[in-house]
């Protein structure tokens, strides 16, 4: 109904312009035709110059008092994720002070040297020192972004096999996810789609006759014991598609035929995680939202909607067909006990085939 | 080659021309005026559509699932009952960022003002074959028909995203859209570049070889050098992309393995082995970052021209403005690796990418600060070309910011993918080369057409749009910061992005008014074409050459000799004139030094 109402309003708008603009070109007959700028142009415009500066800066700021608090910027649940968002809220600061003052130059030059009968322009076509100071100030300041950059690219990059990772996999297929577990010797067993037997549920292709792989073990949750270091390897068995763990800022595509890897460390349960006042608040002001909608839904004799309580979340982040809007997995960050518990439970790969 | 090679030997008899019939006039024209304005005609309509599917997708967006009548108007059986289906969703947004990447922003921006400006500013008759010449248009024409009618396929137009990543792309079981509408969209591309291809060539060569006496290469406007590089990045990194169509077509239809391999998809196992998705995303990509080059460079031509002559004073750091198009398009071809930053290559790769990446933010901030201290004590005239041209440089210094962040591969894990990514390229390729090609239709609209656009329209089409832009896409960085994913028919499915709905509400009202206002152009475009008022010969005291042509088009441009150049084309407000503009056919007066030689 909404969307019918703005089509209405809109084309009332449209037609509204149309007749506008028909106006505008009767009234015009007669008066001065002339289409070049005049000096009472010059005038208007450069004063709506100063007001778009201001239009900008009030966008910039609304954005941030609004949405701000939005971006997953302080509330990090990985080792590395820190990292990130120090580099990330360098550059921000950089990006918002230059951006300031470009614009502020731009716009106030354009309102200040706006054209008037008489004035004739500074033949100004060169300057060296200039050049070179614009030229140089970027070259120090990104020199600066370049090395912060590259080294904290290579430090979330570089896996470490010495931590004893625990090493599982990720498995892609439209339009689900699927965890693999090593199981007790927390290795993977061999796998390749060309495996997949339908026919006695082995979906995934493993490698019945690898002995690494009989105590592999299954899920379509991904749990993982905090503090501990974790080595995904992901998978795909049909097109591409892309692991995004904001939370863990973590992402990394999946791709039919080659074998990627992430590594991180989950520094934060989701039990934790849920008690942090940002997320109590964050999730309280997300309840409202669905409150009112579950209303509006229930007008229409809709049933209301869940009340939503805090998860981390595998998102699939590379267009991958039809339903890839709702391609995700449930994350669970636990102590070392609950995930050993929870793994205790689940079934192995040799008996979950269908013999 | 050969009727037009002999032009400069022969100026004199050159302005009467054999009788011309409507179809080699208007249709079949080997005259490069005509052709500029059959690409901006056509380039026109597909913007049209491009805007318009950009609509409906936003509504989607804001009011997820609801019916809508437009939908129900224009989709027919993809929308049943007014509510979108998720695959004509994807095949809106891929359709989209082709029709306005390529259609519009390359062949309607590059291809329009290429053609009707390196001959009027170097000083030629025609493009150096002005039967290439309308080749090249009609292969484009073609393949937008092309394109146009891939929207009609049964089982769906394109959907896996302009980027067409195989497998999805490849496989017409994994979605609808990778059947006979990828087919098209292939066949259409393909035909694309090479009417690009064709028509790029021809620049450059005219540019090489066609300048009138005088015109050195340091006295060109900045205009002929952007499209003459554009048109050498075109020649490089174009072909890339024909062969990886060509080779996605191979594994389309010939069960080639060039980009697939180990593929389990509805129960059966596919019989490709050995190839990788990843080296389509570098073929891709090869093109594809130059691409964005291709898009912006011909606009910043633009805008250096217009905003020297509209503040009357000579652009600032002519040379270091040639260095810098240079620079950017030396490091445009050795940076499309930051496309791919998590796309399972190497990371030391990312590392160079990154490094390359970042470089390129030089040359592009010494343009900037030389545009705004071109302005710096001018006289400004507020012209609706000049508006759109300040528009230009602010939206670029806007989104190219965020490009630090895009371009660091270690951020950009994180924000890889996300409504991020779209407001970046949106603003600084999107919106700004589109205030490009506004600043040059406004512009250059007299010398098309021989009548001036009227300024009122223009004021009230460049402020509804500069808000439009920022109210759709500055609010995009904050949801694309909270880790919202792009490409999503609906985020209903993610309690956690709730509270983002609201955002994309505004952002949409914000598109919807915007698109809206474009028909204040679209009328005045058309509308001035009749009723303008007839144009003076040269209306924006410019000094450069085109505007010493007659207003009513010849074939062949000027009715007598060609002009000769004396001066380079940033003579505004000199000391010792009484003018505050010297064209470039003017003779240097005694005593006179020439800035630059």
């Amino acid at each position: 109904m909404t969307a019918f109402l703005t089509i209405i309003i809109v084309l009332f708008i449209a037609i509204a312009i149309w007749q506008m603009v028909k106006i505008f070109d009767l009234a015009q007959v007669g008066v001065s035709d002339n289409q070049v700028a005049n000096e009472n142009d010059n005038k208007v415009n450069a004063y709506l110059m100063i007001g778009f500066l201001i239009f900008i800066y009030v966008i910039t700021i609304v954005c941030f008092v609004l949405w701000g608090d939005l971006p997953l910027m302080s509330n990090s649940a990985s080792e590395h994720g820190p990292e990130i968002d120090n580099l990330m809220i360098i550059s921000m600061i950089i990006i918002f002070i230059v951006q300031t003052i470009t614009q502020f130059l731009l716009h106030y030059f354009a309102y200040k040297y706006r054209g008037e009968k008489g004035k004739k322009a500074l033949y100004f076509a060169d300057n060296n020192t200039l050049e070179a100071i614009w030229t140089i100030i970027p070259v120090i300041v990104l020199a600066g972004l370049i090395i912060y950059g590259l080294f904290t690219w290579t430090s979330i990059m570089n896996v470490n096999e010495d931590d004893d990772p625990l090493v599982l996999e990720l498995y892609a297929q439209q339009f689900n996810w699927k965890a693999r577990y090593g199981g007790n010797d927390n290795t993977l067993g061999k796998a390749n789609v060309r495996l997949i037997n339908l026919d006695n549920a082995n979906i995934l292709g493993l490698d019945e006759a690898d002995p690494n792989a009989q105590d592999d073990i299954i899920t379509t949750e991904l749990h993982l014991p905090v503090g501990k270091p974790v080595l995904i390897k992901m998978r795909s068995q049909d097109v591409l598609h892309s692991a995004y763990m904001p939370h863990f800022r973590a992402q990394m595509n999946c791709v039919p035929g080659m074998i990627t890897q992430f590594g991180f460390t989950p520094t934060v349960t989701t039990a934790e995680m849920r008690q942090t006042p940002e997320m109590i608040e964050k999730v309280a002001n997300i309840n409202e939202i669905r409150k009112e909608k579950s209303k509006e839904l229930a007008a229409k004799g809709e049933a209301a909607l869940d009340p939503y309580e805090f998860d981390y979340i595998l998102l699939c982040n590379k267009i991958c067909g039809k339903s890839h809007y709702n391609m995700q997995m449930k994350i669970i960050v636990e102590t070392q006990e609950e995930f050993d518990a929870w793994m205790a439970e689940q079934k192995e790969f040799k008996d979950s085939l269908i013999k | 080659m050969s009727t037009h090679a002999d032009t400069h030997a022969h100026d004199d008899d050159h302005g009467h021309h054999h009788k011309e019939t409507f179809v080699t006039k208007y249709i079949f024209s080997q005259d490069h005026k005509m052709i500029a304005k059959q690409y901006l005609v056509t380039g026109t309509i597909m913007g049209v559509i491009g805007v318009l599917m950009s609509i409906m997708f936003r509504m989607q967006i804001a009011w997820p699932e609801e019916p809508n009548i437009l939908f129900e108007a224009l989709l027919g059986k993809w929308a049943p009952g007014g509510v979108m289906d998720a695959d004509i969703y994807l095949a809106l947004v891929t359709i989209h960022g082709t029709i306005m990447v390529f259609f519009v922003l390359t062949a309607g921006l590059s291809g329009t003002f290429s053609n009707l400006l390196i001959p009027l500013q170097i000083g030629a008759r025609d493009m150096a074959s002005g039967f290439l010449n309308m080749i090249s248009y009609w292969l484009f024409f073609l393949s937008s028909v092309i394109m146009v009618i891939s929207l009609f396929v049964e089982a769906g137009p394109a959907a896996a995203g302009w980027t067409i990543y195989p497998p999805l792309s490849a496989l017409p079981m994994a979605q609808g859209g990778s059947g006979m509408g990828m087919t098209l969209w292939l066949v259409s591309m393909a035909i694309f570049i090479a009417s690009s291809l064709l028509g790029s060539l021809n620049y450059v060569v005219t540019v090489i070889n066609l300048r009138t006496k005088g015109m050195s290469m340091t006295r060109l406007p900045l205009t002929i050098w952007a499209f003459f590089v554009t048109a050498i990045i075109g020649i490089v990194s174009f072909p890339v992309l024909l062969s990886a169509a060509l080779l996605l077509i191979m594994d389309r239809s010939f069960g080639t393995s060039f980009f697939l391999s180990d593929i389990f998809i509805q129960g059966e196992v596919l019989h490709y082995q050995g190839g990788s998705p990843v080296l389509f995303e570098h073929l891709f990509w090869f093109l594809g970052h130059p691409e964005v080059y291709i898009v912006i460079l011909p606009a910043m031509g633009l805008v250096s021209e217009i905003m020297a002559t509209n503040s009357r004073k000579p652009i600032f750091g002519y040379r270091a403005m040639i260095a810098s198009i240079l620079a950017i398009a030396f490091l445009s071809t050795i940076v499309w690796g930051h496309h791919m930053f998590v796309s399972g290559m190497n990371p030391f790769l990312g590392s160079v990418f990154t490094f390359t990446t970042l470089l390129i933010a030089i040359p592009s901030a010494v343009k900037a600060f030389n545009w705004i201290t071109t302005i710096w004590k001018g006289n400004i005239q507020m012209n609706p070309a000049m508006l759109f041209s300040i528009g230009f440089v602010s939206t670029f210094i806007t989104g190219g910011l965020t490009g630090i962040i895009l371009g660091d591969s270690a951020l950009d894990i994180n924000v890889h993918d996300t409504y991020f990514v779209i407001a970046h390229f949106h603003l600084v390729m999107g919106i700004s080369a589109l205030y490009g090609m506004f600043a040059g239709i406004y512009h250059w609209y007299p010398k098309m057409f021989g009548r001036m656009l009227n300024k009122k329209l223009g004021y009230i089409h460049f402020w509804v749009t500069a808000v439009c832009a920022y109210g759709v896409f500055f609010p995009m960085h904050f949801i694309g910061m909270a880790g919202l994913p792009r490409r999503y028919y609906t985020n209903s499915n993610f309690p956690l992005f709730d509270d983002l709905a609201n955002v994309n509400v505004v952002i949409t009202i914000f598109a919807i008014i915007g698109g809206i206002f474009q028909l204040v152009y679209l009328y005045n475009f058309f509308a001035s074409m009749f009723y303008g008022k007839k144009a003076e010969q040269n209306p924006w005291k410019s000094t450069t050459l085109e505007w010493t042509t007659p207003v009513k088009h010849l074939h062949g441009n000027w009715p007598g000799a060609i002009p000769h150049v004396y001066r380079w084309s940033y003579d505004y407000s000199k000391p010792g004139h009484d003018v505050d503009f010297v064209p470039q056919n003017v003779p240097l007066m005694e005593g006179e030094e020439e800035l630059h030689h």
